[in-house]
């Protein structure tokens, strides 16, 4: 039982994440976390404004329910089965996060300073949340999948537009990580 | 009740991402400053697995449990909106340090923060079909 308790390694995540995808074909479905959001502007009468929209987001309920699932499954894993929420970071990355005035990384999931009710109320903390959803959102439709859809299945099927698009997801997320939250921070 | 699979295998996939700390910010953080193999480790061998079992599709030897051919939809054509949108996507990924699914499971964690970044990933969504007309696809 202690093993549950314990972070996952990559070895195990991995192919668990394979697993997932599997079911949801083997159940008559696809496999794609972002779709979502289109079904979630759907419900909330973005047909209104933008055509695109009017479809019956009833039919895409199946993966309301799996969303639901997330839900619930980052329910139990923090309630019952993660006994430390430490992450066992490079200590190098640690040191990295210091120098930009991330104090403590790796202590929790989740850094203050992005996530905490102080972040969350600063001018600053409001906009960097909603703009790094707003890029997530944005880029994903426009790319036709996120990290389930274009990583996970795209790379699978060695689709060639998912290959490009996960270069993408690279460059985007290097030009962040390097260039650009040493000076947001 | 004939949604209940889905949402089983949502709480399955969402409990494997939070134990592998893919729902980390910080394990994006060092998976980009190309610090750690964790991320590449779980992505790969993802993949590697996946590619068996779409193998597997193609050959029909695997069927949906009504017995069924499983086809998997190709994905759309396009070098600008794959690589455009990539890049996108990517600058939200590193800053906010989830993709949609993490946004979701870290919702179920207890995290209010996330609620505002989930309603911009549905904002994002909004304006990008507003504007797609004036883009490169």
């Amino acid at each position: 039982m202690d093993f549950i308790l314990q972070p996952w390694p990559w070895y195990v995540a991995g192919p668990l994440i394979a697993l997932s995808m599997f079911l949801m074909f083997y159940f008559g479905k696809k496999f794609g976390v972002s779709s979502n959001l289109e079904t979630l502007c759907s419900i909330a009468g973005a047909g209104k404004l933008v055509d695109f929209f009017k479809f019956d987001w009833r039919k895409n309920k199946w993966n309301l329910a799996f969303v639901f699932g997330l839900i619930i499954g980052g329910f139990i894993a923090n309630q019952w089965l993660t006994p430390d929420q430490s992450i066992a970071l490079n200590p190098k990355t640690v040191e990295n996060l210091a120098e930009i005035g991330f104090e403590n990384a790796g202590a929790t999931y989740l850094p203050d300073e992005i996530f905490s009710m102080d972040a969350l109320f600063s001018v600053k903390g409001f906009l960097i949340l909603i703009g790094a959803g707003v890029l997530v959102g944005f880029g994903s439709r426009y790319a036709g999948g996120c990290t389930s859809g274009h990583g996970i299945v795209g790379l699978s099927m060695m689709a060639t537009e998912s290959y490009i698009a996960v270069a993408g997801f690279f460059i985007g997320g290097l030009i962040m990580t390097w260039l650009i939250l040493p000076y947001l921070f | 009740m004939k949604y209940l699979k889905f949402l089983f295998v949502g709480v399955f996939f969402g409990i494997v991402l939070s134990k592998a700390e893919v729902i980390s910010w910080y394990r994006i953080y060092e998976m980009f400053k190309l610090q750690s193999f964790h991320m590449y480790g779980v992505i790969g061998s993802a993949v590697v697995i996946g590619m068996v079992i779409m193998y597997l599709f193609k050959k029909e030897k695997l069927k949906t449990y009504t017995g069924e051919l499983i086809l998997v939809d190709p994905k759309k054509k396009g070098f600008a909106r794959n690589m455009f949108g990539g890049i996108i996507f990517g600058l939200g990924w590193a800053l906010g340090g989830a993709c949609p699914g993490p946004m979701f499971i870290l919702v179920g964690k207890g995290v209010t923060a996330i609620l505002v970044v989930l309603f911009g990933a549905t904002l994002g969504t909004f304006l990008y079909h507003a504007v797609k007309h004036k883009l490169p696809h």
